[in-house]
């Protein structure tokens, strides 16, 4: 489903002592199908403006269209309902949602509310355990007794149950092991391809961002600051240090070379191994350097 | 995120009234709260007003919130003022409403008592208004203190209370926090029967009590672990200070009481 955002602000607690402007005269459009990173330093608005995409939050100024669901300011959405089915949302630190006895239950638990037929939760429940790599041996458990990373794969999967269009994932791998986070992260990614979903990642990992995404936004103080292609974004590295971002590894690198040895390297999605194995060859084939 | 801004009704602000002790506030409100029961004339029920009023003011806390303080109880001042239009019959004849009399004693007596009502709330509500709940807390261990005496354990009711005080900001956030959640999964808290409601109501509440819990233990194990082990012999981070300030309202408020005494018919 594509997304609009027009000209949205959000106040928190307006009219009291602390007001906050969280958000401030956001306006972008997300291609349906699209893979979108938002990043931005804590505190910038990031988690305010995905609240927006299933109703959650309503702007305070602004509208915001999630298909053909609108929010505007002032006015009451009906269909709020529906707009929660199609977008999963998965929040930071899913895992305290939980609350069922068993960890089927809970994952049945948002299908059963948006009344899809026990015949096809339990389907759904059998490729979400899978998709997410929990083994089956756990459905039957109680989620507490599941140590933090299964936890975090039942709070997925629950999500993923819900057969939503677009995904919404903020921080999805925060606190998971190194692998456990590759693992989480190309799952997304598969499943975006797989059934082109739209999705949009909260991350404080520019690897992620570079890897997964096809387009960013950078969110600063609760204002739009930059959006472009992951190359774009990430060759600007005076302004992605002006509000404490970093570049990626990868590209920093690329771009020493570039800089030092005065060739191009076209950057296609290579580790710094692959780039390294790269120059090598480069360079014992006899190029010249200058 | 600035805790102290979900807690309670606190309303940050710098005036004389914030930066009195909270001992001293909560002394002179007990006498006030005392004192308002004295009051039988005009003029004396003049005096508590102007102190009252004078006090809202001086401290600086926008007026929407004063009255947002009240709004419980505006109920009550005005049943009280016409229970006592309706049952009080002496005194001369006010008006004769179709044959429903009113006396001027009514009149009186309902005004005075919900005008006594109002202040007691005002000036009891301008605590919560200007004071930090961890300074009352403060302020109530300190003034508790002399029961230590008789094994009355202040030291821990006071522990008790702020960290529960501490705790509900984050017990709020984390409220939101899952509720959102389990919107996203389709629950409806708002609409519904009543039943519907209720059992909305189950997955919030398990994962709340789960986070609590295992908070109640992370705390317990830290405390311990730094070495906590009661109050004996603990000094205090924020030392309670009586100031110039307090002395003055402490004058002002004697002037108020002899000034009570003396109009008082
Ligand atoms: N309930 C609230 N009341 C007042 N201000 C709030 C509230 N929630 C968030 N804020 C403020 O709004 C701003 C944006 O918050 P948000 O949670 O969207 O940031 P974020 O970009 O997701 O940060 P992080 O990367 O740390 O998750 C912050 O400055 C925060 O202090
Ligand atoms: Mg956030």
């Amino acid at each position: 489903m594509d997304i609009t955002f027009d000209q949205v602000s959000y106040v928190y607690q307006p009219g009291s002592p602390f007001e906050h402007r969280a958000l401030q005269d956001i306006s972008f459009s997300i291609q349906s199908g699209s893979f979108v990173a938002i990043i931005g330093h804590t505190g910038s608005g990031k988690s305010t403006l995905l609240q927006h995409l299933n109703g959650l939050m309503q702007p305070t100024s602004g509208r915001v269209s999630v298909g053909p669901y609108d929010m505007e300011a002032g006015k009451k959405n009906k269909r709020l309902r529906e707009l929660r089915e199609k977008v999963g949302v998965v929040f930071q630190y899913p895992e305290h949602q939980l609350f069922e006895e068993t960890v089927s239950k809970d994952i049945a638990f948002g299908p059963e509310n948006f009344g899809v037929e026990e015949q096809e939760i339990q389907t759904r429940i059998t490729e979400a355990v899978r998709a997410t790599g929990l083994s089956e041996e756990l459905l039957e458990r109680s989620p507490f007794d599941l140590s933090g990373g299964q936890m975090r794969r039942v709070a997925i999967s629950g999500v993923l149950a819900m057969n939503p269009e677009v995904l919404v994932l903020d921080e999805p791998t925060a606190g998971l092991d190194p692998s456990g986070q590759r693992e989480i992260m190309d799952m997304f990614h598969n499943l975006h391809k797989e059934k082109q979903l739209t999705t949009v990642l909260v991350t404080h990992s520019m690897e992620d961002a570079l890897k997964y995404a096809d387009h960013i936004i950078i969110l600063n103080n609760g204002e739009m600051y930059r959006e472009g292609t992951p190359l774009e974004i990430f060759k600007q590295k005076e302004a992605l240090e002006a509000v404490q971002l970093d570049v990626p590894e990868v590209i920093e690198f690329l771009a020493k070379v570039e800089e030092k040895m005065n060739i191009r390297l076209p950057y296609e999605g290579q580790s710094v191994a692959e780039l390294a194995k790269d120059l090598a060859r480069m360079v014992k084939g006899g190029r010249d350097l200058e | 995120m600035n805790n102290s801004m979900i807690i309670g009704q606190y309303v940050p602000a710098e005036s004389v009234i914030h930066k009195m002790d909270p001992r001293s506030k909560i002394a002179i409100i007990f006498f006030f709260v005392l004192i308002v029961f004295f009051a039988n004339s005009v003029m004396s029920y003049g005096l508590l007003t102007v102190f009252g009023v004078t006090a809202a003011a001086s401290s600086k806390v926008p007026l929407r919130f004063i009255m947002k303080g009240l709004t419980p109880v505006w109920f009550l001042i005005i049943f009280t003022f016409l229970l006592h239009l309706i049952v009080t019959k002496e005194g001369d004849v006010l008006y004769n409403l179709l044959g429903w009399k009113i006396y001027e004693e009514g009149v009186v007596q309902g005004a005075a008592i919900s005008l006594r009502f109002f202040l007691l709330i005002l000036v009891t509500s301008l605590l919560t208004l200007t004071t930090t709940p961890i300074e009352i807390t403060d302020a109530i261990e300190e003034l508790l203190g002399p029961l230590k005496k008789i094994r009355f354990p202040v030291h821990e009711l006071a522990l008790m209370m702020s960290i529960s005080l501490r705790f509900i900001p984050t017990l709020m956030q984390e409220t939101e926090k899952i509720s959102k959640a389990q919107a996203s999964r389709g629950v409806d808290f708002r609409t519904g029967s009543f039943k519907d409601r209720l059992k909305a109501i189950v997955p919030l509440l398990v994962p709340l009590f789960v986070s609590a819990f295992k908070r109640a233990e992370e705390l317990a194990m830290a405390m311990e672990a730094r070495g906590y082990r009661g109050g004996e012999g603990r000094t205090k981070l924020r030392e309670l200070k009586v100031g110039k300030v307090d002395f003055m309202i402490y004058a002002l408020f004697l002037l108020v009481v002899i000034g009570l005494f003396l109009t008082r018919s």
